[in-house]
């Protein structure tokens, strides 16, 4: 830090410019330096100013300035939504107001919706506790186990006093917590065995692996959705059925397990090969060395791809939307089908992308700040 | 356990050891693990295909693809080819099949060029073009597709008529029912002038290998780009001159209640490029953004120390060595694309997963119907791929 902070500070003396005299000069110089360093670069901040000024006003007035935030109720017991029909310059939020306890848990029993509340709470736990380098180690699995346990008995209900929800009732945000959050438990452990099975010596070990790998990576996640709600019930025996949230998580796992399994197979090939060869030195068997040298060591290094993998698969499983599964998204556009609501999908948009945006950019700044720390012992 | 201890192979060259049949050998343990796991996998694809086997039968679902030969009888809206919904299943698929690819291929093309603008924007120095670039890929990478295609589709519902359509330009028209865009009356001197620039750009390429040899002999660098103006630009003019200079320009004008004439952008298709292109730039952009940080900063002032302008910093030094960071990922954002393209069947873009979903649906014949949709799918991945990896190769490092 020190030696190259010095030839800085050197330079900076010799070249430093006068000091303004009015109060603000240092703001002055940076926007000299920063936006009108040039005839080119202040022709384009200007032009780039007047945009953003003249969309952020309309933008402004659409979402506050003209928006209602309320409608009254008609004479037929329904919203009465005249007033925002006739208001076509300003947003609607009174579709957000009136539906937005059904875009956040779908058709759960509405007097039990602080279980759904409860579970997403859980949730965000769940992430905060792992993201903390604190329980980087096998403290992580119990926590996971009773966490996931839990979530399960606060959804279904039937024990404790809590009545039984069934499954077809669920819907909104939990489920795409629970089909993202689900999906990368299972699809994590099924991922690390395809990345060693890809890097193995046995030849028919590695051809099952390398095909699955490639084949699920390039065919659509839509693709295998469908094949999970019109196939699988023909893969299963006769009378034996599965419900259809169970078989889009199964595709989301299998369509997960291959991309995590090419994450962590770019951190098995990072490890230098001295500690492969250290390991075989000391004498460990295969799963010795693997579990004690290897993976520790891997898994490390791909935690911000790991991250970023599970941002895409945050995102995707609103695909589910297409097969009809009751998620986030599917409870948005449903919230608006009604005939008096019809015209405010794009309000519906917004709010819905409000909170996909909290989690996906939550995420991308954490790994991002990781990447920066894991990172640091190699700049200089 | 292992044998790696009393391992002679560095010492001297094996000796053949003979087999035998106990768990200490490596061998016998390599092909126990391999037996068992191609057992298991086997067993139960096996299971799987037993059990379809007899639930097909037992619900009397037909099976081949005989019904690719039937009439299809499902009404398509955009098609390249001529269709209509009297001819087979075949056709049908043909039309979809092409119109992912119109779809996938427009999407390269605009996401490559809005994504590579928006990386070097957010190194740019002036501190608002880079805090905008960073908003922008940060957003856009934030949410996800589906939503965004829907939002683009309800913003386009949303706006008015025809008759009452944006017209932000003379000649286009933005309305409810997509984009109209102004055209020229094609005819063949324009098909015969783009030949003539495939050949001029064949020519070019050949023109400048044959200089490239003769620098090679004699060191004498020579200019490539007279020959490339007049092989690629004069030469066309001339075709199209000699064929009588047509150019009649094709305007759409309201007639009605829709337009005629011009070039027509429906809102779906125009939602599904939007949504996709958006999306995949701010992906592309941070695929730019790295490649161009990744050249490291010596290859710069290394540059500038043999007194190299700053254009040719960028195209000699800086952009080769970029390219090779950037060209594997941007190879899986160009396979994205394609895949992601099939969330057209949300917003009734009739894509190959829209027509083979309503065949299935309409066959009942849900295997080969899902059959298809990967089969296309793959051999779209695969040339992508494979093209891609070419040109990595092409480009890739000489090493010892």
């Amino acid at each position: 830090m020190n030696e190259t902070a010095a030839p800085t500070a050197a330079h900076s003396a010799l070249s430093a410019p006068r000091r303004g005299p009015a109060q603000g000069g240092k703001a002055v110089a940076w926007m000299r330096e920063n936006l009108f360093s040039s005839w080119w670069s202040t022709a384009v901040t200007l032009a780039l100013a007047y945009l953003l000024i003249r969309y952020a006003a309309s933008f402004i007035d659409w979402a506050f300035v003209k928006a209602i935030w309320s409608v009254p109720t008609g004479a037929n017991g329904l919203p009465d939504t005249t007033s925002c029909r006739d208001n076509p310059g300003g947003a609607c939020w009174a579709v957000i107001a009136e539906k937005h306890r059904f875009i956040l848990f779908g058709t759960y029993p509405y007097e039990e919706h602080w279980r759904p509340m409860l579970v997403c709470c859980l949730f965000v736990g769940l992430y905060i506790v792992s993201a903390m380098r604190r329980f980087w180690n096998w403290r992580i699995v119990p926590i996971w186990l009773v966490t996931l346990t839990l979530i399960g008995i606060l959804m279904w209900g039937g024990v404790f006093g809590l009545s039984y929800v069934p499954q077809e009732r669920w819907g909104g945000l939990p489920i795409t917590l629970i089909l993202a959050t689900f999906g990368l438990a299972f699809a994590f452990p099924l991922a690390i065995l395809v990345a060693l099975g890809r890097r193995s010596r046995l030849p028919a070990i590695k051809a099952i692996c390398v095909l699955y790998v490639e084949l699920i990576r390039g065919v659509p996640l839509i693709s295998l959705l469908f094949m999970a709600s019109v196939m699988f019930p023909l893969f299963l025996p006769e009378g034996m059925n599965i419900d259809k949230l169970l078989r889009a998580q199964i595709a989301i796992i299998l369509f997960a397990g291959a991309y995590l399994a090419e994450v962590v197979r770019g951190g098995l090939q990072a490890l230098p090969k001295g500690q492969y060869e250290a390991a075989d030195a000391l004498g460990l068997s295969y799963w010795k060395k693997t579990l004690l040298v290897v993976l520790p060591q891997a898994l490390r290094i791909v935690i911000p791809p790991l991250v970023n993998t599970f941002i895409g698969f945050f995102k995707d499983t609103s695909l589910v939307l297409i097969i009809g599964i009751f998620d986030l998204l599917t409870a948005g556009k449903t919230a608006f089908m009604e005939p008096h609501w019809q015209a405010f999908g794009v309000e519906v948009y917004v709010v819905l992308g409000i909170i996909y945006f909290i989690f996906c950019f939550a995420m991308s700044k954490y790994s991002a700040g990781l990447e920066a720390e894991l990172n640091r012992h190699r700049r200089r | 356990m292992s044998s790696a201890s009393d391992d002679p192979r560095h010492a001297r060259p094996a000796p053949r050891r003979s087999f035998r049949l106990s768990w200490a050998d490596e061998r016998v343990r390599n092909l126990v693990w391999q037996v068992l796991v191609v057992g298991l996998v086997g067993g139960f694809v096996y299971w799987l295909w037993s059990n379809t086997a007899h639930n097909l039968e037992v619900r009397r679902i037909a099976t081949g693809f005989d019904f690719l030969g039937r009439e299809a009888g499902l009404p398509i809206a955009e098609s390249l080819i001529p269709y209509d919904p009297s001819m087979t299943y075949l056709r049908a698929l043909t039309v979809g099949v092409l119109n992912t690819l119109k779809v996938a291929l427009a999407g390269i093309v605009l996401a490559t060029i809005l994504g590579t603008f928006l990386g070097i924007a957010r190194l740019s120095r002036n501190w608002l073009v880079a805090k905008l670039a960073y908003w922008y890929v940060e957003i856009v990478r934030d949410l996800p597709l589906l939503l965004q295609l829907l939002f683009w589709y309800a913003l386009l519902q949303g706006l008015p008529g025809p008759r009452q359509a944006l017209n932000p330009i003379e000649g286009v028209y933005l309305s409810n029912r997509g984009l109209k865009l102004p055209f020229i009356e094609w005819e063949p001197a324009h098909s015969w002038a783009l030949v003539a620039v495939a050949l001029g750009l064949l020519a070019t390429l050949f023109y400048r290998r044959a200089m490239r040899a003769r620098q090679m002999r004699d060191g004498v660098p020579r200019r490539v780009w007279p020959f490339a103006l007049l092989a690629m630009i004069g030469a066309p003019v001339g075709v199209w001159w000699a064929m009588g200079a047509p150019f009649t320009p094709d305007v759409p004008v309201l007639r009605g209640f829709n337009f005629r004439g011009g070039v027509d952008l429906s809102p779906e298709f125009f939602a599904l490029l939007l949504g996709l292109t958006l999306y995949t730039a701010g992906f592309i952009a941070e695929i730019v953004r790295a490649g161009i940080l990744a050249v490291h900063q010596g290859q710069w002032e290394a540059a500038q120390a043999l007194g190299l302008p700053r254009g040719k910093v960028l195209s000699l030094v800086v952009l080769p060595q970029a390219l090779r960071v950037i060209i594997p990922p941007m190879t899986s954002q160009f396979l994205n694309i394609t895949k992601n393209s099939s969330l057209a069947v949300a917003i009734g873009y009739q894509d190959i997963v829209s027509i083979a979903n309503t065949t299935l649906n309409q066959t009942g014949q849900a295997i080969e119907g899902i059959a298809i949709i990967m089969l296309v799918y793959l051999s779209i991945s695969l040339s992508i791929s494979l093209f891609m990896n070419w040109y990595n190769a092409k480009i890739a490092l000489v090493e010892r």
